[in-house]
């Protein structure tokens, strides 16, 4: 049976604004099913995002939303959690608005360990704009602002959510969609602050610039360079080489910070 | 292998173009006709949902 996506989608919003073979669709396909899985409900779920290509995922969605300033999806999320910790807060965006001028919030709500969910839609650019490097842009790749090649080491979005303190962390990739949808379902589900990155594809600023000739590239390279956490185990360091591990990487318990906030507030009250 | 062929359906208008759905089907079952995907060779289908997942546009429904 075809899925029903409808459902999810405030009316009349379809077509979207991304442009041919944007990965940002077949993500915000991923979550919608994700959404469906988990049965939330719409008027108990909020999902905020900053500013950019993938931050304009919320207005889509027939949820609770907040489209709020660039960089700070995580930081407005964390004020709904506070007011209303019985909610499910996800946060959606892109690389630059999560690892660049939004980096700070992003891995203070890690160390929090605050129960919400954090999707990065990484395709190493900052599309809306026109295509400046990100913290993202891997080492040689053009932008617009490296047109001789990008000089700067890129961030790996999960290694450093692990090393900020998030609780659970996964990385799927636009290519393996049927994936998507199953990562975001974990990390819905586990209590503390969840990150998924998608490595996705920008074909109008990040592919022209470097040699893909077409969407079909760009979702090959992912197919490629995709390897399951499982395989990966048993793969030397340089058969690993230029490949990104996928799946869940990472998970831990640890006290969750509305809880703990919650004990803060009985001490206040006179209570131990 | 079930006999009954699915449905397909293209949704013109929230098509782009992509060729993705087109590129990554395993039987071929899909063509571009211009600018929008386009059902070439329903028999072939395997209902795998694979062109359904995949395209960015909430473009292609497959009903089993
Ligand atoms: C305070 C502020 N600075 C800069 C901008 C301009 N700006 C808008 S979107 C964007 C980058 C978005 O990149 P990313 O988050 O990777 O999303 P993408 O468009 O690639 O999906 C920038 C720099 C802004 N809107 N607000
Ligand atoms: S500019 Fe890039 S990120 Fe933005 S909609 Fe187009 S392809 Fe997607
Ligand atoms: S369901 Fe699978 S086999 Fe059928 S058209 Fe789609 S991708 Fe091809
Ligand atoms: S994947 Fe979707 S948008 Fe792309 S060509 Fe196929 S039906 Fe059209
Ligand atoms: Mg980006």
């Amino acid at each position: 049976m075809a899925f029903d996506y409808d459902k999810y989608i405030r009316p009349g919003k379809l077509p979207h604004i991304w442009c041919p073979g944007c990965g940002h669709g077949i993500v915000m396909k991923g979550l919608i099913r994700a959404i469906d899985t988990l049965g939330l409900e719409k008027n108990n779920t909020a999902i905020v995002s900053g500013i950019g290509c993938a931050s304009r995922l919320p207005g889509y969605l027939d949820f609770c939303t907040l489209h709020t300033a660039h960089g700070r999806a995580a930081a407005f999320a964390t004020g709904v959690k506070m007011a209303r910790p019985e909610m499910n807060v996800i946060c959606v965006g892109g690389d630059g608005d999560g690892t660049a001028i939004g980096g700070n919030h992003f891995i203070h709500a890690c160390r929090r360990n605050i129960n919400m969910t954090y999707i990065v839609m990484n395709n190493n650019i900052y599309g809306m704009t026109g295509g400046q490097f990100s913290p993202c842009t891997p080492t040689g790749a053009k932008a617009s602002t490296t047109p001789y090649g990008n000089p700067d080491p890129a961030f790996d979005v999960a290694k450093l959510a692990i090393g900020a303190g998030a609780t659970f962390v996964a990385r799927g990739t636009a290519y393996h969609a049927t994936q998507i949808d199953k990562l975001i379902v974990e990390a819905v589900q586990h209590k503390g602050f969840s990150v998924v990155e998608i490595l996705d594809d920008c074909p109008t600023t990040y592919g022209r610039r470097n040699k893909f000739k077409s969407v079909i590239e760009m979702m090959n390279r992912l197919k490629d360079i995709a390897v399951p956490v499982k395989a990966a185990e048993k793969m030397t360091p340089e058969q690993l080489q230029g490949k990104i591990i996928t799946g869940v990487l990472f998970k831990e318990e640890r006290p969750e910070y509305t809880a703990e906030y919650a004990k803060v507030i009985e001490r206040a009250k006179g209570g131990k | 292998m079930d006999k009954k062929l699915p449905t397909i359906e293209i949704i013109e208008k929230y098509c782009k173009g992509c060729h993705i759905c087109v590129e990554f089907c395993p039987t071929k079952v899909l063509e571009m006709k211009g600018f929008v995907a386009s059902v070439k060779n329903l028999e072939a289908c395997i209902k795998c949902m694979q062109c359904e997942l995949r395209c960015p546009d909430f473009a292609i429904k497959v009903t089993a």
